[in-house]
């Protein structure tokens, strides 16, 4: 028997008002995440992954149209009334945000912030005993001299600890998913190692599972159970970790492992993706990837894909099956051989 | 932040002196003739009675002499004595003074609190009916000038509706309350006297509303604007992600935030009220220091003008300073060096 998924996301769409009507920012995702397990979202900015959690949560701005299911322990969150979503945001599911300088209020201190987060969501409990709690949980996050730094303002804060305690605040109440946007971004390279390890422990000793937003595949690489790659609003290919990185079947997947540093390729150049993705204002017909990618025939330009087993991967390319086995060498993007 | 409170309290008397110097010579470098409010017209040409008058006000004194003077009865609280009232300026400020305060202060009370209350519902409902209706009212309150909307209201509410009494800060008949603060409002509080009470509070509410609906204006759009501004930020998503209610996203995150910028404004119209509230004072016949500034400035009052000017740049320095104070606790981010 399976039990049923802590959240299973159904053709999520979410759209803002552009300059002539709604556009689509995330255009249909489908995402599952078990109880415990962590699932890596990565894409570049601008690729709709924060957007989507974002609009799952009721955390976009009110003008902003979402449509489609996100079930949580089989809740349905899309269209749940205000009152009833704030009793499962920062209780049953916490968020940590890429800046924490900014997601932190620069006027309230650390404690009264986490204390908040507590009181928020048990009434009863006194102020003495959140504070107690609150020390705890900066105890936890590994945050030295707990009692003196909740008294502390964020901006006394290193970016390292400011994100500890945005940690310890999004695990306030024993969430079972916590939803990390960036966490690491805005950090230092060896602080980000430093916070992943926590994230990794923190989720394994709680049964937390976890949705990790990047747009590092690195980072996912150590983390994520599953991967799902996202390109202009879209899920462009997922599975495993391990089928993503080794069977990849998605050219934009291919281009973002090429493009990542590695031990083989120190004293090489990086391979950069050739040109910028679209604008959700300005999509290209067929295939959003198609004008960057090298592997594009003049059919991708007409159609776009829908995502189909190739393999061990699920991917959204009309020449996935043909990339995975290795018979097509990418040429110059087609883009560039095209009449204007 | 003691120590701060305490070195900026010290600054004070220095900033007073350069004020009462910059006074002092501003007004004295006019070229009118002081002489026109000490003497009748027909003993201008007496020479004899205009160089008694000069002696008699010190005008025959080179100017670094008449400075010096005042320098020095200034240090003493002596500001001179009025060429129009013949009395002591700081008996005439200390006369009219509360008048104004009492009228500013409860200008203010109803200008910050119906301001930020229309601010807050207007950034919270923004672009609703409510809103645009608010921030008519709110335009309104500081575009109308108060000559006119003061005497509108004068019309209105005291003429035809009777709710209001008449000018002044009395019936013609009362007594005012045993002077203890200036302030009849509290005097006759503390007084006990409820009838006394009453009626000052009836003749302070027309005046102060026409004055605390130009602050009104200010206020609300300032709120509206500066919360708006706040409930954009990071801060605000992530006290919703903790699933607070909007009304604590409201007032516990964006309003702490958005009050920043408000303190200083309010510190400064405060104190520019102090001065500035001349046009609602004549209107209601208040007698306050506002009109007293411009009696003395239409005769070159030049003490009454000094003493005014004096009160009103510690108006503006009290206010500086407690602004900068309440920026400081409000804003943790700022570091106040001792």
């Amino acid at each position: 028997m399976t039990a049923a998924p802590l959240l299973e996301i159904r053709d999520l769409r979410a759209a803002f008002r552009g300059p002539s009507g709604f556009v689509e920012a995330v255009r249909g995702v489908d995402f599952t995440l078990n109880a415990g397990e962590v699932l890596g979202i990565v894409g570049e900015s601008g690729s709709g992954k924060s957007v989507a959690m974002m609009a799952l949560l009721q955390l976009l701005p009110a003008q902003a149209r979402v449509s489609g299911s996100a079930k949580f322990k089989g809740r349905e969150l899309i269209g749940m009334p205000q009152r009833q979503i704030r009793h499962i945001l920062g209780r049953e599911i916490g968020c940590i945000f890429q800046d924490p300088l900014s997601a932190f209020n620069p006027v309230l201190t650390i404690g009264a912030q986490i204390i908040e987060a507590i009181r928020l969501h048990d009434r009863k409990i006194s102020k003495r005993a959140a504070l107690a709690q609150t020390i705890d949980l900066l105890a936890s996050v590994s945050i030295p001299e707990p009692e003196r730094r909740a008294q502390q303002y964020p901006h006394e804060f290193s970016g390292g600890m400011r994100q500890r305690a945005m940690i310890a605040m999004a695990l306030a109440n024993n969430p079972s998913l916590l939803i990390a946007d960036e966490p690491t971004t805005a950090l230092d390279v060896t602080v980000q190692a430093q916070i992943l390890d926590l994230l990794r422990r923190l989720a394994q000793e709680r049964d937390i599972g976890m949705v990790l937003i990047t747009h590092d595949l690195g980072v996912v690489a150590s983390m994520a159970r599953d991967i799902s790659v996202m390109y202009s609003g879209r899920v462009v290919e997922t599975g495993s970790a391990d089928s993503v990185f080794y069977d990849t079947c998605h050219p934009y997947t291919r281009g973002l492992i090429a493009a990542m540093p590695s031990l083989e390729s120190v004293g090489t150049l990086l391979t950069p993706i050739d040109g910028t993705p679209p604008s959700i204002f300005d999509r290209p017909q067929g295939c959003s990837f198609a004008p960057r990618c090298g592997y594009a025939l003049p059919a991708c330009h007409e159609t776009d894909p829908e995502l189909r087993q190739i393999g061990t991967t699920r991917a959204a390319c009309l020449r996935a099956e043909e990339i995975a086995a290795g018979t097509v060498r990418p040429t110059a993007p087609l883009s560039e051989s095209l009449p204007v | 932040m003691l120590r701060y409170i305490i070195r900026r309290i010290l600054g004070v008397p220095f900033l007073l002196f350069g004020v009462a110097s910059v006074a002092f010579l501003l007004s004295q470098s006019t070229k009118g003739d002081p002489l026109s409010a000490l003497v009748p017209e027909r003993m201008m040409n007496n020479p004899e009675i205009v160089s008694a008058v000069k002696a008699q006000w010190g005008l025959d004194q080179p100017l670094p002499v008449r400075y010096v003077i005042y320098m020095k009865n200034l240090v003493q609280g002596d500001m001179g004595t009025s060429f129009n009232t013949r009395r002591p300026v700081a008996r005439d400020i200390a006369d009219r003074l509360p008048a104004t305060l009492e009228l500013v202060t409860a200008a203010m009370i109803i200008g910050t609190t119906f301001g930020m209350g229309i601010g807050l519902l207007s950034a919270r409902f923004r672009y609703s009916l409510f809103d645009n209706a608010a921030r008519g009212f709110a335009l309104l309150g500081s575009s109308l000038p108060i000559f006119w909307s003061g005497l509108i209201m004068l019309y209105i509410f005291s003429v035809q509706l009777k709710w209001t009494p008449g000018t002044g800060r009395l019936d013609a008949r009362s007594t005012p309350p045993e002077h203890i603060t200036g302030f009849y409002s509290i005097d006759s509080l503390l007084a006990g006297d409820w009838a006394l009470l009453g009626q000052t509070l009836s003749h302070l509410a027309l005046p102060a509303f026409v004055l605390g609906w130009s602050v009104v204006g200010i206020v609300a759009r300032l709120v509206r604007s500066s919360l708006l501004e706040a409930l954009s930020q990071d801060y605000v998503r992530t006290a919703r992600a903790k699933g607070a209610p909007e009304r604590v996203v409201l007032i516990n995150h964006a309003l702490r935030n958005a009050l920043i910028p408000v303190l200083t404004v309010l510190g400064f119209t405060f104190a520019y009220l102090i001065t500035g509230a001349v046009l609602t004072e004549a209107i209601f016949s208040w007698p306050g220091i506002g009109s007293y500034a411009v009696a003395a400035a239409r005769s070159l009052d030049y003490p009454a003008i000094g003493g005014v000017t004096i009160v009103g740049a510690t108006a503006f320095l009290l206010a500086n300073l407690a602004t900068d104070i309440a920026y400081a606790w409000a804003n943790p981010r700022i570091k106040v060096s001792g």
